[in-house]
């Protein structure tokens, strides 16, 4: 990215100052919420009830769960490939596939691992793919959403190019709703933190109602979603 | 041109909405998906808690950014600029539309892909791109099938395209890109994916809008369902976002809260298929984001409602629950308008962005019946604001002779804050000889037009006298 640029903003600012009737402000203080009802949400809820929330929400928008342990993970992540077409198949460059056993499963079936040096090729790759597995890293017991802090590594056209995405969520992962998630990055942001270029909701697989109201699955994303929920992780 | 719709006066456009019968068949049918999916995913939905706490907590934010919007759009565009993007400030659409050119023109830009924006058609980008030959394709369905259609314009916030049915979609598309399949839903979407998917990966621009903007970060908020905002913003080397200028939150905590309401308000979904959130990279760059990336910030007449009674009506999050819930809207739809934004908030913003000359009729599309009021997310006192622009139009003198007298009696005409009060007291009584069955059968004046369609709705009592507490409250608070 180049040097950033700002125009015109002294002008634009100070003609809002104005309209409101004071002067330009330099410090605002964000209150206290007198309302801030997003953090009771599911906050009795037992680890084991917000995973079989998460899984009750992911089936809700046409989402297929598969509830596995970490030692079944590979056969479960073969069943998927098997079932959603197999190759060609594609996989998000992250450390946590090593971690949990599965670079043989993705060797012996040929998935490719974006790689950000190979540049435009990846693109390719992710178009033509049938599959694209990727972590979610925080998941949303409220909506059965995955959330992905995107990067160059971690790419985004994982979970949109292919017909199918699947993603991996240790249940350690899941939170009520999105209120966790935010109020991580609000942190990271008050720590001096940079947050990453692309945060990502996704909830199932792409759809539309734009025809007389008729829902339809697989506008421009993938057309099918998988959660391969690891219970034991 | 690029926000109002059509050249004929109001009540003739009206006239026109009321002889096509399958828009308001559609229009009714969707109004009552809408609002049913609505009321299931806000106060039907027990896991949530409380909605009017969030309803609360959504003005709270709403209103705490706008009496401090100089500050966030600072910090907002201070945070961008630092991780590299490139802020333009615009006071008028021409503004915007200018700098966007020149930057395509730098780029020698041929094809623009755009994500489903209100702003931008507010401000006529396409034309403008045009101008400089650069194509600019709309990739949301329902934008995509009113371009195909050439001219045809938006006829609701959420879902532009509702006033045209299945059938009609497939003869623009057989005539307009070829296609030559059914009319159900799934095979013409399937055609739309299959046209698009090139031209998201050829584009030299992704032009998106912006949701929110969140201040501490200076990142843009898309909240879609099709995932082509993910699209528009992976592909295209130049990603241009569009943000009308009171679209921000200051921290991500707040975009919780925000995304909540505007999700379950306009479609009835916990969450839309897609929150994207893209703020510009630092550090070695992704094959699949963009490398020079702008954020574009239009006034547009926003800043006229800024300290004034109008205000709160810049809290609007484009949710369109108001639209869903409208009596009028639902028998005229959203073209009878004349402006890209219908339905209560439209007749509230309209004359406020494009005046009364143009748009100062639109505060009549009401019945006052609150219903808009109840049902707003951020809890903009809607018909309230519509009352108050009627009473401008009148003693501005906008109004003939016997449009004043009807619109006085009407409870519209007063001229001082007591009598106000009197006269939207006096609504209800004032239409109640025309009223038949819970229906204004023949009205007068204004109404007159409005009682050509036979279900309109009287004023209700019981949302009146909510709506005249609510009112009372309003007034301690400003006395």
């Amino acid at each position: 990215m180049s040097k950033g640029t700002i125009h015109n903003r002294d002008k634009f600012l100070s003609h809002i100052a104005d309209r409101l009737g004071r002067e330009r402000k330099t410090d605002v203080s964000r209150p206290d919420w007198e309302y801030q009802p997003q953090w009771a949400v599911y906050q009795e809820k037992t680890s084991d009830e917000l995973c079989a929330l998460f899984n009750e929400n992911s089936e809700e928008k046409g989402t297929l769960v598969l509830e596995t342990t970490m030692d079944q993970l590979a056969e479960t992540v073969e069943y998927v490939m098997k079932t959603y077409g197999g190759s060609p198949m594609v996989a998000t460059d992250d450390g946590r596939f090593a971690e949990f056993g599965l670079t043989d499963v993705f060797d012996e079936n040929d998935v490719h691992i974006w790689d950000a040096e190979l540049g435009e090729r990846n693109i390719e790759k992710a178009k033509q793919a049938n599959i694209g597995f990727l972590f979610s890293d925080v998941s949303l017991a409220e909506s059965g959403t995955i959330a992905q802090f995107n990067d160059r590594n971690i790419a985004r056209s994982v979970s949109l190019l292919p017909t199918t995405y699947a993603a991996i969520i240790p249940r350690s992962t899941i939170v009520p709703r999105m209120t966790q998630v935010t109020a991580r990055i609000h942190k990271q942001v008050e720590e001096g933190e940079n947050i990453s270029p692309y945060i990502n909701f996704i909830t199932g697989p792409s759809n539309s109602a734009d025809i007389e109201m008729n829902m339809v699955v697989g506008v421009h994303g993938p057309v099918k979603a998988v959660h391969i929920v690891i219970l034991d992780a | 041109m690029a926000m109002k719709i059509g050249e004929k006066p109001f009540f003739d456009r009206v006239d026109d909405a009321l002889d096509d019968t399958f828009m308001r068949q559609s229009m009714a049918n969707a109004q009552d998906g809408l609002r049913g999916k609505k009321i299931a995913a806000t106060e039907g939905d027990e896991a949530i808690g409380d909605w009017e706490d969030w309803r609360s907590a959504g003005e709270e934010i709403r209103r705490h950014t706008l009496e401090n919007l100089d500050y966030y759009l600072e910090q907002l565009s201070e945070n961008f600029a630092k991780r590299g993007g490139h802020v333009f400030f615009a006071e008028t659409a021409e503004e915007a539309n200018a700098y966007i050119q020149q930057v395509a023109k730098k780029k020698n830009a041929k094809n623009a892909t755009k994500a489903k924006s209100m702003v931008t058609e507010e401000i006529g980008l396409n034309e403008a791109l045009a101008d400089v030959g650069c194509q600019v394709h709309e990739t949301d369905l329902a934008e995509y099938i009113l371009q195909a259609e050439e001219g045809d314009r938006p006829s609701h916030i959420v879902v532009p395209s509702l006033h045209k049915n299945k059938s009609q979609i497939r003869d623009t598309l057989k005539e307009k890109a070829g296609y030559s399949g059914t009319d159900q839903p799934e095979e013409l979407t399937a055609f739309a994916r299959s046209q698009l998917r090139d031209v998201f990966m050829n584009a030299d621009i992704g032009i998106t809008g912006c949701n929110f903007g969140v201040a501490e970060t200076g990142s843009v908020s898309l909240v879609t369902n099709e995932g082509n905002a993910n699209m528009v913003t992976s592909y295209p080397e130049t990603q241009i976002s569009v943000m009308g200028m009171e679209r921000l939150v200051p921290t991500w905590e707040d975009l919780d809260v925000m995304v909540n309401l505007l999700s379950r308000s306009a479609v009835g979904q916990k969450i839309t298929t897609y929150v994207t959130n893209v703020t510009p990279e630092v550090g070695p760059q992704s094959v699949d984001g963009p490398k020079d990336f702008h954020l574009v910030i239009v006034d547009g007449g926003r800043s006229k409602a800024l300290g004034t009674e109008f205000q709160s009506a810049l809290h609007c999050i484009r949710c369109a629950a108001c639209v869903n819930v409208c009596p009028v809207y639902r028998h005229i739809g959203g073209h009878a308008y004349g402006s890209i934004y219908q339905g209560p908030i439209g007749a509230v913003l309209s004359p406020i962005l494009g005046g009364y000359e143009e748009y100062g009729e639109l505060p009549y599309a009401s019945s006052l019946c609150a219903a808009c009021t109840e049902a707003c997310p951020v809890k903009i006192p809607l018909h309230e604001q519509l009352i108050r622009h009627r009473q401008i139009y009148v003693e501005e003198g906008y109004a003939d002779k016997s449009e004043q007298a009807a619109m006085t009696a009407f409870g519209i005409g007063a001229s001082t804050p007591s009598l106000f009060k009197i006269a939207t007291k006096g609504a209800p009584t004032f239409a109640k000889p025309f009223v038949q069955e819970g229906s204004i059968s023949n009205g007068p004046g204004p109404m007159k037009l409005w009682t050509k369609i036979r279900e309109f709705p009287a004023p209700g009592k019981e949302n009146f006298r909510k709506w005249f507490k609510e009112h009372k409250k309003g007034d301690s608070r400003n006395e």
